[in-house]
C-alpha cells in the first residue's frame, strides 16, 4: 500500500474518532458548539486521538528498530523484558518516591527499561542456539523473571492495584494535562528516521557494519536508548500495548522489505492505524461502554500474529 | 602498501594466529592458502580492524591500523567476510547502495548512483536488481554482496572465501572481475580461498599459513611447486602445466 494511501486512511479515521464517544458531538456542531462540546473537544477528544497516534507511531517504530538490530522479527519491546523493567522502575517510583513529578518517575522508568533491554541483549550474545523462536521465548522468559520481582515487592507493599493500572494499555483516561508526556516520542521518533540508515546497516551485522565505517556499538546503543526512552513515556502515560511493536514491524517488513529509511514511515502511518482501529472498536462493541485498548489490540494483534507466524513458516518451505 | 608485522591472535590459551608478519604488494592480487583451521581468516580479519589484534600491528600506508579513523578507512579498504549467516530483506538494488555508505551516509549523488550502476553491471545483476536477496540462489547472493564491495570504490579489497557458494561459471566471472579490477583500476585484492587452482590461475602471490604460521610465500610461480605444496597440505599433489597455467592434481 502507499504511503499515501494510509495517511489519507489515518486522516479519515483520525476525523471519525473524534465525533465517537459518550458525549455528543456531530461534525455540523463544530459550526456552532456549546462551551461543554468544545471543552470535549479539547479536553478529552482530541488528547485522547492525539496519545492514540503518538503511542501507536512509537511503539510500533521502536519494535521495528529492535528487530532490525537483534536480527530477530520476534523481539520487541513486550518480547524482550522492556515493558517489564519499565514497570519494575516504576514500582521503585511508587515505593521510594511516591510524590515525584511523572517526568521523574518516567526517566526511573527509562532507567529501568534501559537496563532490562541491556541484561536482554548481554544474554543474547552468549546464546549459541539462534533460533528466532527460542531468542523471543527466551525474552519472555527474562521479562516474566522481572515481572515476578514486580509482583513480589508490589505484593508486600500493597502496590498491587496500582501496578496493574500500567498492565493494560487505556486511552479512556487520557486527557488534557495527562498526556502531554507522550510528546517526548515526538523528537525521539525524528532521531529515529535520521539513523534509519544506520540501524539498516547494524542489522546485517557488526563485521558489515565496520567494513562500511559505522561504530556498531554506538548505533546499537542509541537504539536501545530510543527503545527504551520510548517504552517508558508511553507505559507511564498509557499503560503497555501488548503485540503492537511485534504485528505492525512485521507487516510492513513483509511487503517492504528490510530497508529501514523506506519502512520506517509505514510502520508509524500503519501503527497509528492500527491503534485507531482498535480503540474505535473498543468503543463501539459494547456501547456505551469501553474496553481497554489493550484488550483489543491484543486481540486483533494476537490473531495477527499467528498468520505472520504460519505465513513466514509457509514462506521458508 | 600494508605491512604486517609480528601479529597474533589468540583464544584462551591457543594462539590461532601466531607472530604473523608479511608484507601486501600493491596493485596485485594476494591469495592466502593453508588447510582448515590455518588462521587465514582470522589474519584477514585483523588486517581489516574486524577482529582485535593481541600483538603485533598491522600498518596500512604507513598509518597504524588503530590510529585509523574507521569512516576514511572504509573509504580505502573493504573487506567482505562469508555470507552466508546474513539474513536481510532488501533488493539487490539497495544491498549494493549500501556500498557508497562511507561516502553518502545514505544521501546517494549522483556520482554514487554511477558506481551503483557500475557495480550492478560488473556483476552482471541487472536482471536481478530489484529483487529480494532471500529470493536469489546462494551464488546470485554471493555475486550481489561483491558488487556491494566494488561500489565502495576502495584501493584495498579484502574478500574472504568469495567463491563460497559459486558455481563454476560464476567463479570463473568473479576472479575476472577482481584480476580485472588489478590490471585496470590498480586495484589491491587479497583472497582466503580453498581451491588452489583458483589461487594459481589468478593471484600474483600466495601466502601459506598452516597453524597460524606462514609456512612460506612468494609469487604464484614460486608456490605453486609440489615440493611447496607438500609442507602446506602434507600431501603430494603434482603439478601440470595446461595451457600456461600451473594446475594442481590433488585428486589421487
Amino acid at each position: 500500500m502507499k504511503l499515501s494511501y494510509m495517511l489519507g486512511l489515518l486522516v479519515v479515521l483520525s476525523a471519525i474518532y473524534l465525533f465517537i464517544g459518550n458525549s455528543d458531538l456531530s461534525p455540523l456542531d463544530l459550526l456552532h458548539p456549546t462551551a461543554i462540546q468544545l471543552q470535549v473537544l479539547t479536553v478529552s477528544r482530541i488528547p485522547k486521538l492525539v496519545s492514540i497516534l503518538l503511542a501507536g507511531m512509537s511503539m510500533s517504530v521502536i519494535g521495528l528498530i529492535m528487530q532490525q538490530l537483534t536480527r530477530n522479527r520476534f523481539v520487541s519491546p513486550t518480547t524482550a523484558g522492556t515493558m517489564d523493567s519499565a514497570r519494575l522502575g516504576i514500582l521503585v517510583t511508587l515505593m521510594w518516591m511516591p510524590a515525584a513529578p511523572p517526568l521523574l518517575k518516567m526517566l526511573v522508568a527509562f532507567a529501568f527499561a534501559l537496563g532490562g533491554t541491556l541484561l536482554f541483549m548481554r544474554i543474547l550474545e552468549h546464546v549459541k542456539f539462534k533460533e528466532p523462536i527460542y531468542i523471543a521465548l527466551l525474552g519472555l522468559m527474562v521479562g516474566n523473571i522481572i515481572s515476578s520481582v514486580t509482583t513480589f515487592f508490589a505484593y508486600k507493599n500493597d502496590l498491587l492495584q496500582n501496578v496493574s493500572s500500567w498492565l493494560q494499555g487505556d486511552f479512556s483516561t487520557m486527557m488534557k494535562g495527562r498526556y502531554e508526556m507522550l510528546y517526548i516520542s515526538l523528537p525521539l521518533l525524528v532521531i529515529a528516521y535520521l539513523y534509519a540508515n544506520r540501524f539498516t546497516v547494524a542489522g546485517m551485522g557488526e563485521d558489515f557494519a565496520t567494513n562500511l565505517g559505522l561504530s556498531y556499538r554506538k548505533v546499537v546503543n542509541i537504539g536501545l536508548i530510543l527503545v527504551s526512552s520510548i517504552s517508558a513515556v508511553v507505559l507511564i502515560t498509557v499503560g503497555s500495548i501488548p503485540f503492537l511493536g511485534l504485528v505492525v514491524p512485521n507487516l510492513v517488513t513483509l511487503y517492504k522489505g528490510d530497508d529501514l529509511r523506506s519502512t520506517l514511515p509505514h510502520t508509524a502511518v500503519l501503527g497509528a492505524v492500527f491503534v485507531l482501529c482498535c480503540d474505535i472498536l473498543g468503543q463501539l462493541i459494547i456501547y456505551p461502554y469501553q474496553l481497554p485498548v489493550s484488550l483489543t489490540v491484543g486481540i486483533v494483534g494476537s490473531v495477527l500474529f499467528l498468520y505472520l507466524l504460519v505465513r513466514r513458516k509457509a514462506d521458508q518451505t | 602498501m600494508i605491512n604486517v608485522r609480528n601479529v597474533t591472535k589468540r583464544y584462551g590459551d591457543t594462539s590461532v594466529v601466531n607472530d604473523v608478519s608479511l608484507e601486501i604488494k600493491l596493485g596485485k592480487i594476494t591469495s592466502f592458502i593453508g588447510p582448515n583451521g590455518a588462521g587465514k581468516s582470522t589474519l584477514l580479519s585483523m588486517m581489516s580492524r574486524l577482529a582485535a589484534i593481541d600483538e603485533g600491528e598491522v600498518v596500512i600506508e604507513g598509518k597504524n591500523l588503530a590510529q585509523w579513523n574507521t569512516k576514511e578507512l572504509a573509504r580505502k579498504l573493504s573487506v567482505l567476510k562469508q555470507t552466508n549467516q546474513i539474513s536481510i530483506r532488501l533488493t539487490v538494488e539497495d544491498l549494493v547502495a549500501y556500498g557508497r555508505f562511507p561516502y553518502s551516509q545514505g544521501r546517494l549523488k549522483a556520482e554514487d548512483r554511477k558506481f551503483i550502476e557500475e557495480a550492478i553491471t560488473y556483476m552482471e545483476l541487472g536482471p536481478f536488481r530489484g529483487k529480494y536477496l532471500d529470493h536469489l540462489s546462494g551464488g546470485q547472493r554471493q555475486r550481489a554482496f561483491i558488487a556491494m564491495v566494488i561500489a565502495q570504490n576502495t584501493d584495498y579489497i579484502f574478500l574472504d572465501e568469495p567463491l563460497n557458494n559459486l558455481d563454476m561459471k560464476h567463479s570463473v566471472q568473479i576472479m575476472r572481475v577482481l584480476r580485472r579490477m588489478v590490471d585496470d583500476l590498480g586495484k589491491t585484492i587479497v583472497l582466503v580461498i580453498h581451491d588452489i587452482n583458483f589461487a594459481s590461475c589468478y593471484s600474483d602471490y600466495i601466502v601459506a599459513l598452516r597453524e597460524g604460521a606462514i609456512v612460506s610465500q612468494g609469487t604464484t610461480e614460486e608456490m605453486i611447486d609440489t615440493r611447496v605444496l607438500k609442507e602446506i597440505y602434507d600431501m603430494t599433489i603434482p603439478v601440470e602445466t595446461v595451457g600456461g597455467q600451473k594446475i594442481c592434481v590433488y585428486f589421487s
